[in-house]
């Protein structure tokens, strides 16, 4: 933007350029207010509020409904949730679709197939996968009845019901989803790295983990950090597939900030409580977003000059 | 110029009063039309063309076809008027009310009544039709009628009643040695544990739903502490009562028996009504809907025919309540406050013998219309109905009676309480701050 702007404002025809620029723009800004801006904006005014969506906004409670939400246990589980989804995910989610993509960028037969495999899970809609995967879980359904075919009744569990065990359930299901998202995506980013790189690191007499190490992983950070940043995003918002699988339950063990912001919405009727906790959703975002932006993706534009350089 | 402005202002003048006159009489002619039967609406509206839009949530089958037939039998004995039937999925239709604003309010919308339907009216979203409907409210039961006023005001109209009970498996029973069904909680209790040493899961709840075990703890509550204790309790909003701490003390020693199905605390409605209509578990506690929906989720469609029993929630010894006061609710139709005259018409219209005649033979309700109680064919229906007939007296749901953050802190709490992660008195601690909160 601003490489294009500077010279521009240097030349007579600038204001038809800057003219042009706008009303191109405008459609997306339009959008963009209405649909985001203006919601925001919104929830923070009505979270200022004591209000049941149907009568005049006309108890104003000042941030009472904030500290209400941060001093209720249903909601700072929920915010633990998220964070467990979040760090569960980077750890294992992550370096998972990693690997898999390093195995399916190398050269073998039905390697098209394999591929088309792992994305697959990704095709399917959020609540379709949830109830597939809640029938599976079901007592002596599918998962149960395997385990007892090979011999492993002792490992049956109450999958969905156990209170410590049901975020993990849910994260197993949540990385079966997605990991062939970021499997793509760090695919995509290896075959832009060219060959010859990884073979000049052989020449030079790496070995395979070494030329990974050193050659293919600094090169693919861009994409690493994008796939990082999408995954962190998607566990803070994580609502559609908990909901349909547990409601949040049971008693809010796998409740997240979302959940807790449509149950306290749309169940309880407390619109101001619940835009207080939508609030604080948007601000958890909004500091993640900024501080990866700031001190990670950062150097993605910085690093493609200085990688050539140095 | 002067006088000009005056005659101009005069004018303008009465042009609003002939205008405030002519909306005032539109809005007293219902209880004209209220008073000439059938076809007084369409009289009264002059013909004019009139649409009645209508939300409701009768997605299945054989109902959306009735309520369609009787719309269409209501239009073509009043040409003027239209009803444009919008049918919702229940969550949908919630959904899609709470975002809608009063000038698009539905002229006539599925209503449960109770604590939602106050505050609709108390945010004027609401149509009183107390004086238009006051020529045939006695064709309605009563019990029913009362759920959907407020204030002394008729906001809506109840088109099904039932009453909450045990629906149980007579075959289970007879092979756990249970003879005749439990009339207090000892015997209960007792039938449990017979039911557990025969091998089979007695009790079916719902721990992802919630509201299933909700309405046991209510029982509890209401056969410990009576009908006005209850009363009480929701009025004051303090449930730090000792009827609150004994009902809480009950469920526990009902889980003491680890009384139910596999699965239970991850099971959502239909789960719980499948392992009821599978015949894996012995009982559930519901309403007059649970043998339909116990067969829709059977794996054979059937769910489990003649074996299946109705018994009314046992007393529980030592406490205020009768055994005849009851858990209960069911569907009606509020009145939007844009509401025509002829809705309202419609609605009486919808509630004739007739139509509740085959609202009870297609089991899609309990009608509410005095009179159709002979059209419920089904034993365990006819049973419920009784129960209904007999109520000394009658709770509406918990959830439903209240609104807000207490309605959804009932569900919540209370099934902390039968996951066993709660005890008694947390769960009076919550309801009482829940109230608080509004």
């Amino acid at each position: 933007m601003t490489a294009i702007s500077r010279p521009a404002r240097r030349r007579p025809g600038s204001s038809i350029r800057w003219l042009t620029i706008g009303l191109f723009l405008l459609p997306a800004l339009i959008l963009y207010a209405v649909f985001v801006v203006v919601p925001v904006i919104q929830a923070m005014h009505y979270s200022l509020f004591k209000w049941n969506g149907l009568t005049p906004l006309t108890d104003f409670v000042g941030l009472e409904n904030y500290v209400t939400a941060l001093g209720s246990k249903g909601f700072t589980t929920s915010i633990g949730n998220n964070l467990l989804i979040l760090v569960l995910s980077l750890l294992i989610q992550i370096p998972f679709s990693l690997a898999l993509a390093v195995m399916l960028n190398r050269r073998f037969p039905g390697r098209a197939v394999f591929r088309l495999l792992f994305f697959l899970p990704y095709v399917l809609s959020e609540a379709v996968t949830g109830i597939v995967f809640s029938l599976m879980l079901q007592p002596d359904s599918v998962v149960d009845s395997s385990l007892k075919t090979v011999g492993l009744e002792a490992l049956i569990q109450d999958w969905l019901g156990d209170s410590t065990l049901v975020m993990i359930t849910l994260f197993v299901i949540i990385s079966w989803k997605y990991f062939g998202f970021h499997m793509i995506i760090l695919l995509a980013g290896l075959q832009g790295i060219p060959r010859e790189l990884e073979e000049a690191a052989y020449i030079d007499g790496a070995d395979r983990r070494t030329a990974f190490r050193y050659v293919t992983l600094p090169l693919l950070g861009p994409t690493l950090r994008v796939s990082v940043f999408l995954s962190m995003i998607g566990a803070l918002q994580l609502f559609d597939m908990v909901w349909v699988m547990t409601g949040g339950g049971p008693v809010n063990a796998s409740s997240t900030m979302a959940i807790a912001m449509f149950k306290a919405g749309f169940r309880s009727h407390q619109f101001g409580y619940g835009s207080a906790l939508a609030v604080i959703l948007f601000l958890c975002c909004l500091a993640v977003a900024l501080l990866y932006q700031r001190y990670v993706l950062r150097r993605d534009t910085a690093g493609a000059v200085t990688a050539y350089g140095g | 110029m002067r006088p000009r402005h005056r005659i101009a202002a005069l004018l303008a003048t009465t042009a609003i009063v002939i205008a405030a006159c002519a909306g005032g009489g539109t809005s007293s002619s219902p209880s004209a039309a209220g008073g000439s039967s059938g076809s007084g609406a369409s009289q009264a509206g002059g013909g004019e063309p009139v649409t009645v839009d209508w939300w409701h949530i009768t997605t299945g089958e054989p109902g959306k076809s009735d309520f369609q037939a009787i719309a269409d039998a209501y239009t073509s004995a009043h040409p003027n008027v239209t009803i444009k039937i919008t049918v919702l999925e229940n969550e949908a239709f919630k959904t899609k009310l709470s975002t809608t604003t009063a000038a698009d309010y539905p002229d006539l919308f599925q209503s449960w009544g109770g604590g939602i339907m106050a505050d609709q009216a108390e945010a004027g979203l609401l149509k009183d039709i107390t004086a238009d409907i006051a020529d045939w409210k006695d064709t309605i039961n009563a019990g029913a009628m009362s759920i959907y006023a407020y204030n002394g005001k008729q906001y809506g109209v109840p088109w099904d009643m039932g009453m909450i009970g045990f629906w149980y498996n007579k075959a289970l029973f007879e092979q756990a040695g249970v003879s005749a069904p439990p009339t207090t909680w000892d015997e209960y209790l007792a039938a449990v544990q017979k039911l557990k040493d025969a091998g089979i899961q007695p009790l079916a709840i719902a721990g992802k739903d919630k509201w299933p075990s909700m309405h046991l703890w209510t029982y509890l509550l209401l056969r410990t502490g009576g009908g006005d204790t209850l009363s009480e309790m929701i009025q004051s909003g303090d449930w730090n009562t000792d009827a609150c701490k004994k009902a809480g003390e009950e469920v526990l020693k009902l889980n003491a028996l680890n009384p139910y199905q596999d699965g239970y605390k991850s099971a959502d409605y239909n789960a719980e009504a499948a392992a009821v209509g599978n015949g894996k578990a012995a009982m559930e506690l519901m309403g007059q809907w649970a043998p339909s929906v116990q067969m829709d989720q059977s794996a054979d469609k059937k769910g489990l025919g003649d074996k299946l029993g109705w018994f009314a929630f046992p007393t529980v010894s030592g406490g205020a309540g009768a055994a005849t006061d009851g858990v209960g609710g069911g569907n009606g139709i509020a009145v939007g406050v844009n509401a025509p005259p002829e809705a309202i018409d419609f609605l009486k219209f919808f509630n004739s013998v007739e139509n509740g005649n085959k609202l009870n033979t297609d089991n899609i309700g309990l009608s509410t219309v005095v009179g159709t109680e002979s059209t419920v064919k089904d034993p365990n229906l006819q049973a419920v109905l009784e129960g209904r007939g007999n109520a000394t007296f009658m709770q509406l749901y918990l959830d439903q009676a209240t609104s807000g953050a207490l309605s959804q802190a009932f569900n919540d709490a209370t099934i902390a309480l039968f996951l066993g992660q709660s005890t008694p008195e947390e769960v009076c601690q919550t309801l009482t701050d829940a109230a608080a909160e509004g």
